[in-house]
């Protein structure tokens, strides 16, 4: 149990004495646990790695540290050595043996672990690989470097240094002065600037106020807010704090989504060892500032993520959306003014404060400054998650550090935003990640979610697929919303189904207008721009569904039919034997016929023919098997 | 008795009887017993002093609580975004082939429950399926027959 801290001055001694008991020269490895390498089985190769050096007597020299994501998920479970930065990755147990007696008894490398790019070079160190390279990880680079649940780590890299700053030496208007100048914009999609939130709630009437961190990571395919929750709590609580103090807040929440149970889990242990220490409670520091944090769990409503909805759902209610003809800096959690951030621009605060206003504006556009984190995935080599400075093409993002398509296939579109934002295509790849930028085109930078598409994706099912998510969580308080989001998805299933009609199209588009001008909340408001972006760049696609009954892609299952290429076929019996429903005949090494009346589409011998024949072809409308000689 | 009104009460005592955490009450339930029965939910609604209709109202909204009983192994299909432009379909497909089962549906022996989720953070594998917590890519119509037959 450590001492609790009672002064500003208290702190730095502990910070001393953490930093004199560290030599940095000292061997550490850091292997990531986090939620996407943990499913490649991290957690055995850790156990597997502490157990081994015990074992060999090298426990002492060498630590082994446990983290939460580095972000490089497409190759993990992924290790960097210390203080050499040597990196590796896909690691399995049976790897540990050769880490352990080459790299960390010599000081070789273990050179089938190491990254190779794609034409061939190896990098071994972390800062020469692409996908890292041309990242500036600000917010989320200190993840590989702390176990998170060990308040020390946090301590030993200038944390809550930010906090003793303000709390030491600077007035809580001096504190709101500092995030307004930042022009530190709202990292979870709506992009309003933070420091009028916090001046709002600071400036409107009532003793009681609070703040609160969005947690409430709902937008299908992005998971950064789990991952700095999951990596790096405290930098989130630093932030949380410091906001609290310049407001005149002495209570805060925490909403986030049960989904996440060890982002829940590292909050709860990162809250207990702040309160040991008296960086919670009463008199923080002994310096008179009360703070205290309460953790709600969110039980799967993405609507609640919404600010109005989330303080009712923080109060035990249902979490449906109010009019907010009153905001909720002023009128929030029990009618007290409420700041409401999200845990990436939370995540920003204790560096601004750390490294000064004039560095952090430095990164970024005009209008967009600092970083942001993306969850970069989908049809792209380098799956994973990426924090880059605001201001970098959608091109240097998706090849420079996506490492582009996989496969060979062809870069269609990307979807930024999530069911808020919409798709950009290949003409536009050009456009700077950029709050305004993304705006003007129809899409938007939302939460941080990047999916990248390829060729063999359908625009018009991805509207559907956005339409199908929005139908299911619009919480049906309003008519447009309810209704709008109903009948547009009730005609892109038409016309998914082939049934489309001439002018189903036009129709679609007054909906949406409709949807987009009359919803109560911002769900609703925006829930129109997948459809209404991909109509506007992939309109063709929609005509040939529509007037060809075909779909370009082979992905909308009514269109398509499943057929062999006689010319490709080789006859090997694998989706034979893998077809679920027998629709599959043929002699052993002569080519293979598909029953269509049994058929049920369900794609596994297109995924089971082995690549190098490819001879499973998905046909659309009119398309045919291509004329062969044989 | 299958399950014990005492574990509630404990629970519901650990919040203070907080009427404002109804939520986190129903989830640390919900957490215990899998699924929130008439007979758990009138007596959370009598030791917390609210409407019935309170409750249902909330355990109706909020996606996680479940009225039904749960299948002792939990299947999961990710339909997250990646997911969904990596075949999440095709594989949701399969998948409710294969355990005779729609999305949201228990078998009658309560061996399986299917669900959906959005997005579970490793997009790198997807599309994903995860049965009891272990995480499958895109596993063919055989893969999961296999992996039916091994559940218990």
């Amino acid at each position: 149990m450590m001492a609790r801290l009672t002064s500003v001055s208290a702190l730095e001694v502990l910070i001393k004495d953490i930093l004199s008991r560290r030599d940095p020269q000292k061997t550490k490895v850091s292997v990531c646990s986090g939620t996407g390498c943990r499913a490649y089985d991290s957690e055995k190769v850790i156990d597997s790695l502490k157990a081994q050096l015990l074992h060999d007597g090298l426990n002492e020299k060498v630590e082994v540290v446990t983290t939460g994501c580095h972000g490089f998920c497409e190759l993990g479970p992924v290790m960097v050595i210390y203080p050499d930065h040597t990196s590796y990755f896909k690691i399995k147990t049976e790897d540990v043996g050769d880490i352990i007696s080459e790299t960390l008894a010599q000081g070789k490398l273990v050179d089938r672990l190491l990254y190779v790019d794609q034409e061939g070079n190896v990098q071994a160190k972390e800062d020469d690989i692409p996908f890292y390279k041309y990242q500036n990880r600000v917010v989320f680079g200190n993840n590989q470097l702390i176990d998170p649940e060990n308040i020390e780590d946090y301590l030993a890299l200038d944390g809550y240094q930010a906090l003793a700053t303000c709390l030491g030496s600077l007035s809580p208007e001096e504190v709101l002065e500092i995030v307004k100048k930042a022009n530190l914009r709202g990292r979870g999609g709506g992009g309003f600037p933070a420091g009028q939130k916090w001046e709002a709630t600071r400036n409107a009437p009532g003793d009681v106020k609070y703040v609160i961190v969005n947690a409430d990571e709902g937008d299908p395919g992005a998971y950064m807010d789990r991952s700095i929750l999951e990596g790096n709590p405290h930098s989130v609580l630093e932030g949380m704090l410091i906001g609290a103090y310049a407001i005149g807040a002495h209570k805060g929440f925490i909403y986030i989504r049960q989904e996440y149970p060890l982002a829940v889990e590292h909050l709860n242990r990162a809250i207990e060892q702040m309160l040991e220490l008296g960086l919670l409670g009463e008199n923080i520091l002994g310096t008179g500032f009360n703070f205290e944090i309460s953790v709600h769990r969110g039980a799967g409503a993405f609507v609640s993520g919404e600010s109005s909805a989330l303080m009712s759902s923080i109060e035990g209610k249902v979490g449906e959306p109010r009019p907010k003809y009153i905001r909720t800096s002023i009128s929030g959690v029990h009618g007290c003014p409420s700041d409401l951030n999200n845990v990436e621009t939370w995540a920003n605060v204790p560096v601004i404060i750390n490294k000064g206003v004039d560095w952090f504006t430095s990164i970024g556009t005009e209008g967009s400054k600092g970083t942001k984190i993306f969850s970069l995935v989908g049809k792209v080599n380098n799956t994973g998650l990426v924090e880059v400075p605001m201001g970098m093409s959608l091109q240097d993002i998706i090849f420079k550090i996506g490492g582009g398509i996989p496969n060979g296939k062809k870069f269609k579109a990307v979807q930024t935003g999530g069911p808020s934002g919409g798709v950009i295509p290949e003409e536009m790849l050009d456009l700077p990640v950029d709050f305004d930028a993304l705006d003007k085109v129809g899409s938007m930078m939302g939460s941080g979610g990047m999916i990248v598409m390829d060729e063999d994706t359908c625009m018009v099912d991805v509207a559907k697929y956005f339409l199908e998510f929005l139908a299911d969580e619009s919480c049906g308080k309003c008519v447009p919303c309810r209704e709008g989001i109903t009948q547009m998805l009730h005609i892109l299933k038409m016309v998914c189904a082939g049934e489309g009609q001439p002018g189903d199209l036009e129709l679609l588009e007054e909906v949406a207008a409709m949807t987009k001008d009359c919803s109560l909340c911002a769900l609703g408001q925006s829930a129109p721009n997948p459809v209404l972006s991909s109509l506007r760049y992939f309109h063709a696609e929609y005509e040939a569904h529509v007037n060809e009954k075909c779909c370009p892609a082979h992905v909308c299952k009514d269109l398509i039919t499943y057929h062999i290429d006689p010319a490709k076929c080789k006859g090997c019996g694998k989706c034979l034997r893998n077809c679920p429903v027998n629709a599959i005949s043929g002699e052993k090494k002569e080519p293979h016929d598909i029953d269509l009346e049994k058929c049920t589409k369900c794609d596994t011998c297109f995924l089971v023919c082995p690549p190098k024949f490819r001879a499973v072809t998905k046909l659309s409308g009119n398309e045919t098997l291509p004329v062969s000689d044989v | 008795m299958s399950y014990s009104l005492a574990k509630v009460d404990q629970i519901i005592d650990g919040y203070g009887a907080d009427k404002e955490a109804l939520v986190q009450i129903l989830l640390d339930i919900q957490h215990e017993f899998r699924w929130l029965s008439r007979e758990i939910l009138l007596h959370t609604a009598d030791r917390l002093g609210l409407p019935m209709n309170q409750l249902y109202n909330v355990t109706t909204f909020y996606k996680h609580f479940s009225l039904v009983p749960q299948g002792r192994h939990a299947v999961s299909v990710c339909v997250g975004t990646a997911c969904h432009v990596r075949g999440a379909t095709q594989l949701l497909n399969r998948v409710s082939q294969g355990l005779k089962l729609s999305p949201d549906e228990t078998s009658a022996d309560e061996k399986f429950s299917l669900k959906t989720v959005s997005c579970l953070g490793c997009c790198a594998l997807g599309p994903v399926m995860v049965v009891d917590g272990k995480y499958m890519s895109n596993p063919t119509a055989n893969e999961i027959t296999e992996i039916a037959e091994e559940c218990e």
